[in-house]
């Protein structure tokens, strides 16, 4: 009988052959010149989404926990960066591997009392501590209160970029396609039968809530030393609903679908940029549109991916799968 | 041997006593039912073994340990397993996945080597889902195994109940109503199937059931509750005959 989980040579290597090759491409593109600052910046701000949709994903769509302050832990990631780069003048590595730490410690102090409660009340739980770090950040003049950290060098490129759409794809595909992420969704489908089949519940809604934390912390670090400038204001709940939205319209539960409608969200920002007037308002309505059309989001809670092709191939060929 | 000791077990819900001063004790292997009219606190006696409500006062020793308000992970690990009255399956995941949650808490490889697909992930998951296929066999199911749990029919599903529930490796099962909604024929089977798994796993089940004809036809011992107590406890045969049995069922005989 074959195994669902087993190593598949072939296949890895065709995926790690895709990923070199989108890579360098899109290196190409930048060092030849062929990619202007304005596409850079998108493809800049489609990464950072990416991670934080997928992170956030995690938390509300796998485990079921409606979470709404994920720009709380982007901010901790960001200002923990930047005060190992610009202010003790470390390379970014450190700068990173600090702010996944710290959003992920935020994660775990957060998590471990909001975490009891349910639905409702734990949105409103982490709304507010999403906004206690802000106001906090607010009120720290080392980190230059509301004006925020001005001149962070620009240490943010493609590489860095690219490498973490791939760290957090890898991981967190590789948690949920497990053991351990089998006991998260069982959070989500039944708490209580979960429990009594021997499942530590609260363990694994803070884990699902710390490893999103860290990711969002890893955002924020990319973000901010692409865009120079972090200041309290830019984290606040607005940002956690963009990446919500992102979430509920790819369809909670779907890492593909949180990718995609990352990228989705980006370019319509950016397109609808040339329409200041009505551009809010397009965005409205096309989110309406998609959630009265599609109200399980773009992929449901399904993924795209090995078995979609695979399914593809057999129907084409005419047999069942 | 006694594997299961429960002495003045009470629990009220605001006003209301659900049990009253419970005691019940089970021997290891015995096959013991637990019936009573509507509302006379049965599954609420489930609950409070399983943890999912803490008793008042009271206390169950399983085992010889205290198990007496631990969290119901804790319990299960301890060996006590259950299904539900309304079956409470993972709907959106397969039959497979259904088992393989179940199989979790005895997982042999760290979360990091899930994360970075080390050979130890590989090795536990196939043993998982070796593991899995095999209750899948035993009830049936193994040709269902990517189907959806939501879309099987309501026997098999209370069958992938019972298959989860072993799949935790107890030493005692609890089972909710295990024959609510089935025909005759079907609860025959599922009386086939109870005695063979208790043989198979060598367990202790005790069962709450409507189906009388199910309750006198495999349990050895019977405990009748109503309004929180204990009225009566014996043989099948014993409760048969047992007047405040009747009445509780009947109501009193008008003379």
């Amino acid at each position: 009988m074959q195994k669902t989980q087993h190593f598949k040579p072939v296949q890895f290597i065709v995926e790690v052959g895709i990923l070199v090759v989108i890579f360098t491409l899109v290196q190409y593109l930048i060092s030849a010149g062929l990619l202007n600052q304005y596409y850079q910046i998108n493809l800049a701000s489609m990464c950072i989404n990416i991670i934080l949709a997928v992170s956030l994903n995690l938390i509300n769509g796998f485990t079921g926990q409606l979470s709404l302050g994920h720009a709380g832990f982007m901010a901790v990631g960001a200002y923990a960066s930047v005060i190992m780069t610009t202010y003790m003048d470390l390379p970014f590595i450190v700068g990173i591997v600090a702010a996944c730490l710290a959003a992920a410690l935020a994660g775990f102090i957060i998590g471990v009392p909001t975490l009891r409660l349910r639905g409702d009340y734990l949105a409103i739980a982490t709304l507010g501590f999403g906004e206690i770090i802000r106001v906090v950040l607010q009120n720290i003049d080392y980190v230059g209160g509301p004006a925020g950290i001005m001149g962070i060098s620009k240490l943010t490129n493609w590489p860095w970029l690219f490498a973490g759409v791939v760290v957090t794809l890898v991981v967190i595909v590789n948690l949920i396609n497990s053991s351990y992420g089998r006991a998260i969704i069982s959070v989500r489908e039944d708490e209580i039968a979960a429990e009594l089949m021997g499942v530590n519940t609260t363990k694994y809604k803070v884990l699902a809530f710390v490893i999103g934390a860290m990711f969002a912390g890893l955002a924020g670090a990319l973000y901010a030393h692409y865009f120079y400038i972090i200041k309290p204001e830019t984290f606040n709940f607005m940002k956690s609903f963009d990446i919500l939205v992102m979430v509920v319209l790819g369809g909670l539960g779907s890492t593909t679908g949180a990718v995609i409608a990352a990228m989705f969200i980006t370019i319509l920002t950016a397109v609808l940029q040339s329409f200041p007037a009505v551009r809010m308002i397009l965005y409205a309505v096309i989110l309406i549109l998609v959630m009265i059309y599609r109200p399980q989001g773009l992929m449901g809670n399904r993924e795209l991916g090995r078995r979609t092709f695979g399914r593809l191939r057999g129907r084409l060929r005419g047999e069942q799968q | 041997m006694k594997l299961m000791n429960i002495e003045h077990l009470h629990k009220s819900f605001g006003g209301l006593s659900a049990v009253l001063d419970f005691n019940a004790h089970l021997e290891e292997r015995e096959l013991i039912g637990l019936i009573g009219p509507n509302g006379a606190g049965k599954t609420t006696v489930f609950n409070l073994i399983t943890g999912v409500y803490k008793p008042d006062e009271g206390s169950i020793h399983f085992a010889d340990q205290n198990i007496t308000g631990l969290p119901p992970h804790e319990i299960c690990r301890r060996g006590i397993a259950r299904t539900f009255q309304n079956i409470r399956l993972f709907n959106d995941l397969t039959v497979l996945d259904n088992v393989r949650i179940a199989l979790h808490k005895d997982v042999q490889y760290p979360l990091l080597s899930a994360v970075l697909r080390i050979p130890s992930f590989f090795k536990g998951e196939d043993e998982i889902e070796e593991k899995a296929e095999q209750f899948l066999k035993i009830f049936n199911l193994d040709d269902k195994r990517y189907e959806k749990a939501s879309s099987l029919p309501y026997g098999e599903q209370r069958r992938l109940e019972i298959a989860r529930a072993l799949a935790t490796n107890p030493r005692m099962l609890i089972l909710d109503e295990p024959a609510a909604g089935m025909n005759p024929n079907e609860t025959a089977e599922l009386m086939e199937l109870i005695r063979s798994i208790r043989e198979q796993f060598h367990l202790t089940i005790l069962l709450i059931e409507h189906d009388m004809s199910l309750v006198m036809g495999v349990c050895e011992r019977i405990y009748v509750l109503d309004y929180g107590q204990i009225i009566a406890e014996g043989s099948p045969e014993e409760i048969r005959n047992n007047k405040r049995v009747i009445e509780a069922y009947l109501g009193e005989e008008v003379s």
